[in-house]
């Protein structure tokens, strides 16, 4: 938890030369993306029909998505830290399952379940007529899918690392549950909530195969940045490199903010 | 406890922007012996092409003893861009004359060759949701149909089928390759798909095709070319020879393809 206090030493070369490498593989391909944009073209790339459509789309669903993972997400962190119940460990492991499963086959087990024959999906559809894949409400699902495990794990462990002795203290003059869970538990767990939060909404706003997979690919529909990305791919490349750049901006904002909420956690811990 | 884990999920960040993207890495190594075959070479062709090219690999491989091909499927558009931007690919099939057209006119390719002929069909799903019988349900309200993404071949393809029918289609999803549409239809998430015909006799009995009357289909040509860059130009040649061989063409044939 505190930070380390060794002197500075020149790294020996064994140890400098393949960080360096590393920071070069790690770098150059995003000097790439910025050098061969077409800063000339950007503007007009950028407020086109089509990117518009995609930017509004990412913003409504990545923020619909984080706002799911928020309502759902929190109590499941405080189930897995604070519930006591058998399976719990089976529990944690399948809530961490979408954060190493390859998107695409997120999607595909998202149709299997919520698809029009899926084993939900059929009787959503026959019943209420609801049917998710090809529509918006489907990218929320796909995304929330991949990206509540960021905000659940990270809600769990600032809940684990907890002093209770404050709830304890609280609970003992006199408050309610409700109360101290509102009072002190939700004040000091409130950093890592928004850290997993814009985590969350990161992860959202990136994701490409759950979506594409699940809720199809249709402009002003569907046809998130990512997406978007790849449909320039195959017509006009400056096109895809103008919106990778978006989400590279996007998500250069989000590791600087996040870096400030480490800082202030670390600081006050 | 807590730092460690939000820097374990800051690794994570970095995989934030794509997922999902292939990519090929096959090394090509150069024929030594002149006349002899040998090495391996990698063949970037349209997923239509799945099943008759992989036939036909397996086909001259046998008839090449020590030699290996090695193929990269996906829509011709990306791979044509994958090429342009040095995609260590060998030989080049595409699904469009005007894809192929993007890789020579880069230089990248020249000679290409038209080697089959195809034509869209519409493929629906086993037990349908909304039947579909004709080109004309597709434009009904309530049908959910499928097709490529405009940029891609199929796409192109779907889309001219629809203009010269005079049919209003708004299909549900752009999928990025014929395949992607098959799948949907497949799964019973649409209830129909524009693809080539040569997809609905892969599929087999998991799609039901519908067939659309000659006069009011349209047809693709596709183009084989070998690379410029080849490192083994000579078995990237013989490769082409051998789709426009008599061999190739009775795989393509069987696929479903018209010769050219």
């Amino acid at each position: 938890m505190t930070r380390r206090d060794r002197p500075v030493t020149a790294p020996p070369w064994p140890v400098a030369v393949p960080a360096a490498l590393a920071l070069l593989f790690l770098g150059l391909p995003l000097l790439g993306l910025v050098v061969k944009a077409p800063w000339s073209r950007m503007w007009s790339l950028l407020t086109s029909p089509t990117s518009l459509d995609a930017l509004r789309l990412s913003l409504v669903t990545s923020t619909a998505a984080t706002g799911v993972a928020l309502v759902l997400g929190v109590p499941l962190a405080w189930l897995l830290a604070r519930g006591d119940f058998r399976g719990r460990g089976f529990v944690r492991a399948l809530v961490t399952v979408p954060l190493v499963l390859p998107p695409v086959v997120g999607g595909i087990a998202l149709l299997l379940a919520f698809g029009r024959r899926g084993i939900l999906g059929q009787y959503l559809d026959s019943c209420c007529g609801v049917a998710l894949p090809f529509t918006t409400p489907g990218v929320v699902v796909a995304e929330a899918f991949v990206a509540m495990p960021f905000l659940v794990i990270t809600v769990e462990g600032a809940l684990r690392g907890l002093d209770t002795s404050l709830e304890d203290a609280a609970a003992t003059l006199g408050a309610t549950r409700l109360t101290v869970f509102r009072r002190v538990t939700l004040p000091l767990i409130l950093p890592s909530i928004v850290a997993g939060l814009v985590l969350t909404f990161a992860r959202a706003l990136g994701e490409f195969g759950a979506t594409i997979t699940f809720a199809g690919n249709l402009q002003g529909v569907t046809r998130t940045l990512p997406l978007a990305v790849y449909v320039g791919l195959e017509g006009d490349l400056s096109d895809a490199i103008a919106l990778s750049l978006v989400l590279l901006g996007v998500s250069v904002v989000i590791l600087v903010a996040l870096r400030d909420q480490w800082l202030r956690t670390g600081a006050s811990s | 406890m807590r730092l460690r884990l939000t820097s374990t999920l800051a690794a994570c960040l970095l995989a934030l922007a794509g997922c999902g993207a292939s990519t090929t890495g096959t090394v090509s190594s150069s024929a030594t012996a002149p006349g002899q075959l040998s090495g391996t070479i990698t063949v970037f062709a349209a997923s239509s092409l799945k099943e008759s090219f992989t036939a036909i690999g397996a086909a001259f491989e046998a008839a090449n003893p020590g030699t290996k091909v090695v193929f990269d499927f996906g829509a011709s558009s990306t791979l044509a861009t994958q090429i342009t931007q040095k995609a260590p690919a060998d030989v080049f099939a595409a699904a469009s004359q005007k894809t192929m057209d993007t890789v020579t006119g880069a230089g990248a390719a020249t000679g290409d060759k038209v080697f089959a002929v195809n034509t869209m069909e519409i493929a629906t799903p086993p037990k349908p949701t909304m039947p579909v019988t004709s080109l004309a349900d597709l434009a009904k309200p309530g049908v959910k149909v499928a097709v490529c993404q405009k940029d891609v071949p199929c796409g192109a393809a779907a889309v001219k089928l629809f203009d010269q029918n005079k049919l209003s289609v708004t299909p549900v999803t752009e999928e990025v390759d014929v395949k992607s549409v098959l799948s949907k239809v497949v799964l019973g998430e649409v209830d129909a798909g524009v693809v080539y015909v040569t997809d609905v006799k892969a599929a087999k009995d998991t799609v039901v095709g519908v067939e659309i009357p000659k006069d009011q289909n349209v047809t693709t040509k596709y183009p084989i070319a070998p690379i410029t860059a080849s490192a083994n130009p000579a078995l990237a040649k013989a490769f082409v020879d051998y789709v426009l061989s008599a061999a190739g063409q009775g795989a393509l044939t069987a696929a479903g393809f018209a010769s050219p």
